[in-house]
């Protein structure tokens, strides 16, 4: 016993240390985010958090799920690979309504969607077809002549209403 | 109320399994879906992009992207013609000096390129989800990371927007956020992939140029795709292990 006579105030000041440590441990435990380190140095729990972020692309297998009539036309068409929100836009909206006829989607504007992808310019990869708006429909909406679903003139069946394609727009698509 | 031995043996347990679940946090958005058997990246095939911006748009609309910042947008190379009159004509190379725009991100497309000389294509750019990614590496407090299945994300709620990774990023694909005020970037549309979804970036584009690709998928396409074709990353010298694999990358491509 006589080793330890004097040594009080070691015990004290361990104690303290000890003491210290437990306070550590206690703030650790309410400061740091429970799922943090559980697959590295970050909170877990923030996966979860980001997938959790609402959906506003519905994607082309919902879309085809109801609209098969239009998804067959397409496919065989040369728009087969074009997904249908690529040209009508983020649809979950519509897509998730209790009643989808509630929410309707707005129809695009063909003399403006089309232009986008096929407007001519020597940027563009070769054998994309593409053509100069002005020149080849004199600024008529591209749907008076063409069926976007199935855009080749051949192939689609115009409307009744449609016009015969006239002379000058044949004549710039053979060009191209 | 008496508690016998029996009760409390029972309860004891029961009690720590429900605190376990409040730890737990958010539950699990897609019960379906497992981290461990993906590994995310994106392929960009450089000759099928015609420069529309529908990624743009798509991704702005997806993920409330902020006007005038972008988590992915185009580009436009431009390489002259090059033709060497004299010695000095090196310096000026056009191979090593491409032309870029990238007007709005590409948003609303490009203007119409009317000198037909020399050659143009588009690069896409997004971020590359690294597996050894700089911008994880600099995050003084944990809040970026590589999630187990190969995306990089931002924790936003434990981001204090020092913007250390925004510097960090070899291909300046991050960005303070200007209303969070915390760093943003492309997420792989994480809520999509989980839920069995492809990209909003890839849902839009018109031609296929991009691709998400599961590299712990056996049956993803990008298997064959590699075995036939000659793809690159962005800056590979840098060591990142990008996982945006571009095919027909041009040499002049920064």
């Amino acid at each position: 016993m006589s080793v330890f006579k004097d040594a009080g105030h070691l015990f004290r000041f361990a104690g303290l240390f000890v003491l210290a440590f437990l306070i550590f441990l206690v703030v650790r435990h309410f400061v740091v985010p429970k799922t943090f380190g559980q697959y590295g140095h970050y909170r877990a729990a923030a996966i979860g958090e980001i997938a959790a972020h609402p959906v506003r692309f519905a994607g082309h297998d919902t879309c085809e799920a109801c609209h098969s009539d239009e998804a067959d036309k397409k496919s065989k068409g040369k728009h087969a690979h074009v997904n249908c929100e690529a040209c009508h836009g983020a649809q979950a909206k519509h897509a998730n309504a209790d009643d989808p006829s509630t929410v309707k989607p707005v129809l695009p504007d063909t003399t403006i969607l089309c232009a986008r992808c096929h407007t001519a310019s020597a940027a563009k990869p070769k054998d994309f077809p593409q053509v100069v708006p002005a020149d080849h429909s004199n600024g008529m909406p591209c749907d008076t002549c063409h069926q976007p679903h199935s855009p080749a003139m051949d192939a689609a069946t115009p409307d009744a209403t449609a016009k015969a394609p006239d002379k000058t727009a044949k004549q710039a698509r053979g060009a191209k | 109320m008496n508690i016998n031995r029996r009760q409390m043996l029972i309860l004891l347990p029961a009690a720590a399994v429900a605190w376990k679940s409040v730890l737990a946090g958010t539950p699990e958005v897609s019960p379906n879906y497992h981290m461990t058997d993906h590994w995310w990246g994106m392929l960009i095939d450089i000759p099928k992009c015609i420069g529309c911006g529908n990624c743009v748009r798509a991704c702005q609309t997806e993920n409330d992207v902020p006007d005038g910042f972008f988590r992915t947008w185009v580009e436009r190379y431009h390489v002259d013609d090059w033709e060497m009159k004299n010695p000095q004509d090196i310096l000026v190379n056009p191979m090593t000096d491409p032309t870029v725009i990238s007007p709005d991100g590409g948003k609303e497309g490009f203007p119409v390129a009317t000198d037909t000389s020399g050659k143009y294509f588009f690069v896409p750019k997004m971020c590359n989800h690294c597996a050894d990614s700089p911008c994880t590496q600099v995050c003084p407090v944990g809040a970026t990371f590589v999630a187990p299945d190969g995306v990089v994300l931002v924790d936003q709620k434990y981001c204090l927007g020092c913007a250390y990774c925004v510097q960090a990023c070899p291909y300046g694909c991050r960005y303070i956020h200007p209303e969070k005020h915390v760093a943003d970037k492309c997420t792989l549309c994480y809520h999509r992939i989980t839920k069995g979804l492809t990209t909003a970036c890839c849902e839009a584009c018109p031609t296929g140029a991009r691709q998400l690709v599961d590299l712990k998928n056996p049956k993803d396409p990008i298997h064959e795709f590699m075995k036939t074709h000659s793809l690159q990353v962005l800056k590979p010298q840098m060591a990142t292990g990008a996982k945006a694999f571009y095919n027909g990358l041009d040499g002049s491509v920064r």
